[in-house]
């Protein structure tokens, strides 16, 4: 019974609340939507802290998509030991940057008076959870090998389940309990996407690429 | 030939006796919130010195501005490139931090009253208006080095200072003719800012009718570009509700026909106000002209609004008459253009500012020399006694041509001459004591004539209000037209405006959610 409220009906609500939430504010109160950069009140620790922790996140974050969107490509890469062993090396590697870098930045907020006058509790609440997916992830990669491989015969299918209006619980309901409150965690993360300033992660502005850099906008009729 | 209007700005700085009236104007109708303490869209600054943020044109630091890439002859942002920015968005490498600017701090008044008896005067201590806490020293404050105040270690950290010869900095330094001058800075509204070109989420523009430079906050992202891209350091970041924002000319202000706050407000009457009429097709030219070009392409963009084809291509715009007649009696378009005398700061950055500046004389009068105090070069008879040479001015032409000619010395001794011209002229007609040999060799030198430098005089000395600001009200009646095109009056869908929409935030401005 559980399992299907956390594995079957959770997902559905965090989406919902990301989805609808996410619209919603972005419609009612967009001025809100901000990365709330503090570097301009400290700027050393944040270099050790947000370089390693974006990057890394951002990659491994990448390497969960892509096995999930091309499941057959992804298992096909990692057929081949060594490159298992590659991408697995990696990926600790990353996991271990964001880890660091997010200890950093939460020793940060906490001894940097102006950096904590200018966090909120919500702040307080994102960074325990994301300290907790990252520990997960990590410990899960430690304790249970080559998860490359095996996130696509259980994790996979679990989410393409939900995806497809039929939630198959038994793809999950029988893993390690730290794999299971990883999975659990990460809808928490989504949950929280528009509560908190994580909404700024669909701001990245991609498009500045193809942007001319000098905007000028009318608020009139004129032509010139 | 694309016309388009643009409100420019006039600085005259001779006539500034750095009162910073101007600062606390601004200051208090547009900075005084939380986030926004440390925040001076408009301040003064002494020169030489290192100015807020310290050192703010020292482009190896902070990177502002563009660069001209010689091979292709094309712009690039000193800060870097498109894909820089996204590489470095989670942390930008030129931000000046907060102790670039200083911490904002209150008194802590309350102490005054409510200490207990003692043996000692109870104090108010300094209390950080970011975090709350005391602050046992203050190290930096908006203006930590106003009149020249630690100038062993302000003054001679000024980066124009940096080329500077020894010879230079004795001229200076010296005690008895202690030299220095203010400098007003807002927002200069450029036309290339790079600023705008720097934010990667599109939040800043320029505003078409007027080019007044403004962040849309609603966009903004707080990816914190903008700071570093303004080679002015003249948008900021509020720290508390972690949006960019700058200096917007009083908008409000200008839209109902009234000058911005600090120009109103200005008690050395040193600001002017007017619109420029300029050619868009000419902005890329102008932002790409070498070094010792750069003033005369900018002036270049500027077309005279007299001039029958450009009134034609201003209507072809769609830029009111009303508009077109405020350019023609634009102070701005007389000092910049028609006289040569007002320069951009730092033209250099290529930023192409609209705010222009005359810079101050500072002839040597008098000298202490062994003891004895005497008029410099009263031997040598002429105009020398009152005006003295150009070579001997208490500010070396190399530190004035670095602030405002991008080190080109010939402009600035041309716009010297003249306003040499001006004094000698005027004096010669009031007090009377100038031959008119020597009259006649300063208009020739300064290239200009008896009716402009009278006109000069005019607008420098005894402007009128109207004369130093000319602002044409928005017209408000074409605004409507503008935004519903299909206006019927038969069937009276005119919008009321009443209770449809407001100014300024939906909500409150915060931090996050």
């Amino acid at each position: 019974m559980s399992d299907i409220i956390l594995f079957a009906a959770f997902p559905y609500v965090a989406v919902v609340l990301a989805i609808g939430g996410g619209v919603y504010r972005y419609r009612h109160d967009r001025f809100s939507y901000s990365s709330l950069s503090s570097q301009l009140l400290e700027n050393r620790a944040l270099f050790w802290g947000s370089v390693p922790w974006h990057y890394g996140i951002t990659i491994v974050l990448l390497a969960h998509l892509v096995a999930f969107l091309v499941p057959g490509v992804w298992s096909h890469v990692i057929a081949d030991p060594m490159t298992l062993y590659t991408l697995e090396v990696i990926g600790f590697a990353l996991a271990l940057a964001a880890l660091v870098g997010l200890l950093v930045l939460i020793v940060r907020r906490l001894t940097k008076p102006r950096v904590f006058a200018v966090t909120t509790t919500m702040d307080w609440v994102l960074l325990a959870v994301l300290l907790l997916q990252v520990v997960l992830g990590f410990w899960v990669s430690l304790a249970y090998r080559w998860g490359a491989d095996w996130y696509v015969h259980t994790a996979v299918p679990w989410l393409y389940s939900l995806l497809s209006l039929d939630p198959q619980t038994q793809y999950v309901s029988s893993l390690p309990w730290a794999v299971k409150l990883h999975m659990l965690n990460g809808f928490v993360v989504i949950a929280l996407f528009p509560f908190s300033r994580l909404v700024h992660l669909v701001a990245l502005p991609f498009w500045y690429l193809w942007r001319p850099y000098q905007v000028v906008i009318r608020n009139r009729g004129y032509r010139g | 030939m694309r016309i388009r209007s643009h409100m420019a700005m006039i600085f005259h700085l001779d006539k500034c006796i750095g009162c910073h009236t101007c600062t606390v104007a601004c200051k208090n109708i547009w900075t005084d919130r939380k986030g926004a303490e440390y925040m001076y869209w408009n301040n003064v600054e002494t020169k030489p010195g290192t100015g807020y943020p310290t050192r703010w044109e020292d482009q190896n630091k902070y990177r502002g501005g563009w660069v001209l890439d010689p091979k292709k002859n094309r712009l690039r942002l000193r800060l870097q490139g498109k894909w820089g920015t996204l590489g470095n968005i989670f942390y930008n490498p030129y931000l000046p931090t907060l102790d670039d600017y200083f911490e904002p701090w209150t008194y802590d008044y309350q102490n005054l009253f409510d200490a207990p008896e003692g043996d000692d005067q109870p104090t108010a201590r300094a209390v950080s208006m970011i975090t709350g806490k005391y602050m046992d020293t203050i190290e930096a404050g908006p203006n930590w080095d106003d009149d020249l105040s630690g100038s062993q270690v302000y003054a001679n950290n000024d980066p124009n200072l940096d080329n500077a010869t020894e010879e230079e900095r004795r001229q200076m330094e010296e005690i008895d003719r202690t030299v220095f001058f203010y400098l007003p800075r807002i927002c200069n509204h450029c036309l290339n800012p790079g600023c705008v070109a720097a934010c990667p989420a599109g939040a800043i523009y320029k505003r078409g009718e007027d080019g007044i430079v403004l962040v849309n906050q609603d966009r903004c992202r707080a990816w914190r570009m903008c700071i570093s891209g303004c080679p002015y350091k003249k948008t900021y970041f509020n720290w508390a509700t972690g949006k960019a924002e700058k200096c917007i000319l009083c908008y409000p202000r200008l839209e109902s026909g009234q000058p911005p706050a600090c120009f109103h407000s200005c008690v050395g009457r040193i600001r002017y106000v007017g619109l420029l009429l300029y050619d868009a097709d000419r902005i890329e030219q102008a932002a790409t002209a070498p070094d010792g070009a750069l003033v005369q392409a900018q002036r270049d963009v500027i077309q005279d609004p007299h001039d029958p084809a450009v009134i034609a291509a201003a209507k072809a715009s769609g830029i009111p008459d009303a508009k077109i007649d405020a350019a023609q009696h634009s102070p701005v378009y007389q000092f910049v253009k028609a006289w040569n005398l007002a320069l951009p700061l730092h033209p250099e950055f290529r930023t192409l500012p609209m705010l222009f500046y005359v810079p101050p004389l500072g002839p040597v009068l008098a000298k202490m020399d062994r003891g004895v105090y005497d008029i410099v070069d009263a031997a040598s008879g002429g105009l020398a006694p009152m005006m003295s040479a150009l070579e001997k001015s208490r500010v070396p032409l190399r530190y004035m041509a670095s602030l405002l000619s991008a080190g080109n010395e010939h402009v600035i001794r041309d716009v010297y001459h003249k306003l040499m011209a001006v004094r000698v002229y005027m004096r010669a007609k009031k007090v009377k004591d100038v031959p008119a040999a020597e009259v006649a060799k300063a208009l020739a030198e300064g290239h200009t004539n008896a009716q402009e430098v009278e006109a000069i005089y005019r607008l420098t000395s005894l402007p009128t209000f109207e004369e130093r600001f000319v602002v044409p009200a928005m017209e408000r009646e074409t605004a409507v037209e503008d935004l519903f095109p299909a206006l019927d009056p038969i069937a009276r869908n005119y919008p009321t405006r009443k209770g449809e929409v407001g100014f300024g935030f939906r909500n409150d401005p915060h931090r996050g959610l």
